[in-house]
């Protein structure tokens, strides 16, 4: 049974992100027209929407990659980590040398220390030798994100990040992430599962078209949506809510 | 910077295919290039039969200074041709059939006879040897067709001299009188000749008159004329020996020596291909990895980056240039002793072909479309540069050089190949280099804020 809103909002913890009047075009396509939208510190927040919404524009845009057309991105507590779709990592290099060369270059107080605490944190401690073309597509992408974690970002980015994983894989990287924001990391993932929103967020952002059409919890959605009573199918739901939004 | 490098050297160690083509493709190269120019071209076998007899052939032919002397003939002929000597006329013949020569060089019994009737002027046809050429190997054959050819060429003009100074003895003694023996007969005859006949006539004329001593006038006057005449026979005859006279005179030394030349392009050709292809394919794997995302996200510029995978490459050129010349050494030795010199225009050329790769690999989104992209540009660009001077017209030769002259290639091989010996600029080469680094370089930034 999914559960909405497994932790109440932190309304009251200090915001760690702030957009607003996000836009961008690529040409004459709009990817982005006008987003805004808040984030406090330890949220998990879910950037739901389908193929094409803009969610990977959105979260560029926040890791500084690409500047926006206009509109702000404000960063109050500092670096904030992003970890791309698809693993950038060096698949020739083994784990171990990976962290360490993100850690160097990264410019890490104690490089060899963080290598250690992102190894025990993934628990690849003993694939530590293993080249990354060896590891499964969850394993890479657990790298991938520890190398996003290297310099201990406040808020912390991640697009798509159960793409292409096993359902097993799935759940110990959903584990893995409901840790970091239990030891204060802000994390805003995006996915065009509704299921998995609902199942590990806070909080849902809905894009469509590069609009934000709704910021809230699962069951507001439910609402504005027009449903009622016991969840049967989280994903109607959300068609229906898109379809009543004109999308 | 430094961790980058690091990174991509052990990334290179734990491609075995890369690798191997860095280490392979240089002394492969070298050992080719090694073998070429330590050994001349193959001579073409000829066999060779002698029918004249022995005692006839050991005389020779006598012609006086400068003379032909058959063995002189046949040394010149083995000095281009191998000569295999044979004991028959049909053993030669066999081996041309055999294709274990590739002619056979026969001199006829008569062979001597009909030079000498020749050179005394007796001679109605002219003394001939005869050449049997194997035409399986068209070009093989065409080779010793030139070969004996000029010989017989040269052994015409030696002849052609003494015939004409005999020729020239002979209108001596028609001119100016005295002992003439005839060919053959052996016997001596006293001649009168012209001027004698003058003189004499002259003598004469005051011993008659009327219309006899007219007549004595006339005959007079003719031997002044021929006399006069047939002294300029002398140049003319001179001149029919020797028709074209050949002034050789090296207008520009300035041209490699042929074993530089064949080093320099090995080395070019190498770092062409291998710093071009790597720098590109590393360039482009970061696309492929996602790292380059990563990377210039505030880790490192982009100009950075771009300085690192250049710097990558002219490390590479430099040690797959030095494993080359030092293969190269164990078959020709190299002046060590101009090291500074083609060891500058080594990195300069390392760094303008890894600055060109740099821009193949900023424009390629994966390692194989960058591969297929540098060697697509490249190739052509070498072929064209070694197009020499004189084979086509002088527009499109200009129109060559100026095309070649936008990339690494044709510099690179005049800097090495004046690295390597005194002949050629160099200081102009490397500084060419040195522009189209800086240019490529600029192109590579310039597509990079383009693409992403
Ligand atoms: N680099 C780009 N150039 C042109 N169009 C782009 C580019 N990146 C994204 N787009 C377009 O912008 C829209 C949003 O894309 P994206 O942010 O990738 O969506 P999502 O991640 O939600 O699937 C899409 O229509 C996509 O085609
Ligand atoms: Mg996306």
């Amino acid at each position: 049974m999914p559960s909405q809103a497994s932790t109440p909002r932190k309304e009251a913890a200090p915001v760690v992100l702030k957009v607003s009047g996000l836009r961008k075009s690529f040409g004459e396509r709009e990817a982005l027209r006008g987003v805004e939208f808040e984030v406090h510190r330890g949220e998990l927040l879910a950037v739901v929407g389908p193929n094409g919404a803009g969610k990977t524009t959105m979260l560029g845009i926040l890791a500084g990659i690409r500047p926006p057309d206009a509109g702000r991105v404000e960063t109050p507590s500092g670096e904030v980590g992003w970890v791309p779709q698809q693993a950038a990592l060096y698949r020739r290099l083994t784990v171990g040398e990976n962290l360490r060369l993100f850690a160097r270059l990264e410019k890490v107080e104690a490089p060899d220390a963080a290598v250690e605490r992102m190894l025990e944190q993934t628990g690849l401690a003993e694939r530590r030798d293993d080249q990354v073309a060896e590891l499964s597509g969850g394993n890479q992408q657990r790298i991938n994100i520890a190398i996003g974690l290297l310099a201990d970002p406040a808020v912390l980015l991640l697009d798509e990040p159960s793409a292409g994983l096993d359902p097993g894989q799935r759940i110990r990287l959903w584990e893995f992430v409901a840790g970091l924001a239990k030891r204060g990391t802000t994390v805003i993932y995006s996915t065009h599962q509704i299921e998995e929103a609902t199942h590990y967020g806070d909080r849902l952002l809905v894009l469509a078209d590069g609009e934000s059409l709704f910021d809230g919890s699962f069951e507001a959605m439910r609402q504005a949506a027009g449903a009622s009573g016991e969840v049967t199918d989280p994903e109607a739901d959300f068609v229906r809510f898109l379809e009543k939004q004109g999308h | 910077m430094r961790w980058l490098l690091l990174k991509d050297l052990q990334i290179l160690r734990r491609s075995p295919l890369l690798t191997a083509l860095l280490v392979i493709y240089p002394i492969v190269l070298a050992v080719l290039i090694g073998f070429a120019v330590s050994r001349g071209p193959d001579k073409p076998r000829v066999a060779f039969f002698n029918e004249i007899e022995l005692e006839e052939a050991s005389e020779g032919l006598e012609l006086g200074a400068g003379g032909f002397s058959q063995d002189q003939a046949f040394d010149q002929l083995c000095e281009r041709v191998e000569c295999v000597d044979t004991d028959s006329r049909e053993e030669a013949i066999a081996k041309v059939e055999d294709g274990d020569v590739l002619a056979a060089l026969i001199l006829p019994r008569d062979f001597l006879q009909r030079l000498q009737d020749q050179l005394a002027g007796a001679g109605l046809e002219p003394a001939s040897v005869e050449v049997y050429v194997n035409e399986d190997d068209p070009i093989k054959a065409d080779l010793v067709d030139d070969r004996i050819r000029s010989l017989i060429t040269e052994a015409n003009l030696v002849l052609s001299d003494e015939i004409s100074a005999q020729l020239l003895g002979y209108l001596d003694v028609l001119v100016e009188g005295g002992e003439f023996s005839i060919p053959f007969l052996g016997q001596t005859i006293d001649v009168l000749g012209l001027e004698r006949t003058e003189r004499i006539l002259k003598d004469v004329r005051s011993e008659v008159s009327g219309p006899r001593r007219e007549v004595l006038d006339t005959v007079i006057r003719f031997a002044e004329l021929a006399g006069e005449n047939l002294s300029f026979a002398d140049e003319l005859l001179g001149s029919v020996a020797e028709p074209i006279a050949v002034e050789k005179e090296v207008v520009s030394g300035d041209v490699p020596p042929l074993d530089t030349f064949a080093i320099a392009v090995a080395i070019a050709i190498t770092l062409m291909f291998v710093t071009t292809l790597l720098v590109a394919g590393s360039l482009a794997l970061e696309r492929e990895e996602n790292t380059f995302t990563r990377l210039t996200r505030g880790l490192v510029s982009r100009a950075g980056l771009l300085a690192e995978k250049i710097g990558l490459g002219t490390i590479c050129s430099i040690a797959v240039a030095l494993v080359l010349l030092v293969v190269l050494e164990l078959f020709v030795s190299l002046d060590w002793s101009r090291f500074p010199l083609f060891g500058i225009a080594i990195v300069l050329a390392g760094a303008a072909f890894a600055a060109m790769g740099s821009a193949i690999g900023v424009a390629a989104r994966e390692v194989r479309a960058s591969a297929l992209a540098a060697f697509a540009l490249t190739l052509p660009i070498a072929f064209l540069s070694l197009v020499p001077t004189g084979t086509v017209s002088e527009d499109v030769y200009d129109a060559i050089r100026i095309v070649t002259g936008a990339f690494p290639f044709r510099p690179a091989l005049d800097a090495l190949s004046a690295g390597l010996s005194p002949a050629g600029e160099l200081p102009l080469n490397l500084l060419h280099l040195a522009l189209l680094t800086v240019a490529y370089f600029a192109l590579a930034r310039l597509t990079l804020r383009r693409f992403a």
